[in-house]
């Protein structure tokens, strides 16, 4: 699934400028500990996330992870999203709790890693 | 050891930064990409040295970051000016931590850092002096795709 469908599913709003939603989601990780994100052993495509701080762009940018949505209305400071659009990461909010967009997502077919 | 290095740099880290903590590992990854490491290499030098950088900037004062690139390896050296590890066994058991709320609403401080860097060390060595500071040596071995 693109990341632009997925954002219409989740009726999501793009943060980011410029930074292309044509991009191709198969795996997803849902956390809130940065830790347990670089813990895999492969990236993810999209980070779910309730965390909104430059640690989460930095963890995806290390990681190889190509976007980030945030749950529950998250929006991040300014200098995160300024981060983000440096990093090429489009982020995403939707107003859904961890709960409910994890479980959206799966009902379409998206999987866990490994 | 330390034979020819093609690359060298050195970073500063600043403890207590959060908003700019990270910035030398993706300075590190980004470095790493132009020359054209393997992917897979760059994403565990990249995780190890972030890990690395968080726990400065989270537990010490300051710290430096050395990258080395040598012809067979790549090194990541962290030296810091901070309290120093009581008991590493304990410390490189995951889920173990010392971490403050503020580091964890961070998203970090979930017991798996050091275990993290280990994992994706090919060596790792880890030295401290309690109320001095810690320093790492992370190596990570290039296969021959790189060369």
């Amino acid at each position: 699934m693109k990341l632009s469908e997925l954002k219409e599913l989740l009726k999501a709003k793009e943060l980011t400028n410029h930074i292309s939603l044509n991009v191709e989601i198969r795996s997803v990780i849902a956390s809130d500990l940065m830790s347990d994100v670089l813990h895999s052993g492969v990236p993810a495509d999209l980070l779910l996330t309730g965390l909104a701080n430059n640690q989460v762009v930095r963890t995806c940018d290390i990681a190889g992870i190509k976007a980030i949505l945030f749950v529950r209305g998250k929006v991040p400071p300014g200098e995160t999203i300024k981060l983000a659009e440096e990093c090429t990461i489009p982020l995403l909010v939707c107003e859904h709790s961890m709960f409910e967009a994890c479980g959206i997502i799966y009902s379409k077919g998206l999987k866990p890693l490994e | 050891m330390n034979q020819e290095a093609i690359l060298s740099e050195e970073f500063e880290i600043s403890g207590g930064d959060f908003v700019n903590g990270g910035r030398a590992s993706c300075l590190i990854k980004n470095i790493l990409k132009e020359i054209g490491i393997d992917a897979e290499i760059l994403r565990r030098v990249a995780i190890a040295a972030y890990e690395a950088e968080m726990n400065v900037v989270m537990y010490a004062r300051r710290g430096i970051m050395k990258l080395v690139l040598t012809p067979k390896r790549i090194i990541i050296k962290v030296e810091d000016e901070g309290p120093g590890i009581h008991d590493i066994e304990l410390a490189m058991q995951p889920g173990y931590s010392t971490a403050t709320p503020e580091m964890r609403e961070m998203g970090f401080g979930a017991g798996m850092g050091l275990p993290n860097i280990k994992k994706n060390s090919d060596k790792f060595n880890i030295e401290s002096t309690v109320g001095k500071g810690t320093n790492l040596e992370i190596i990570i071995n290039l296969n021959n795709k790189n060369v």
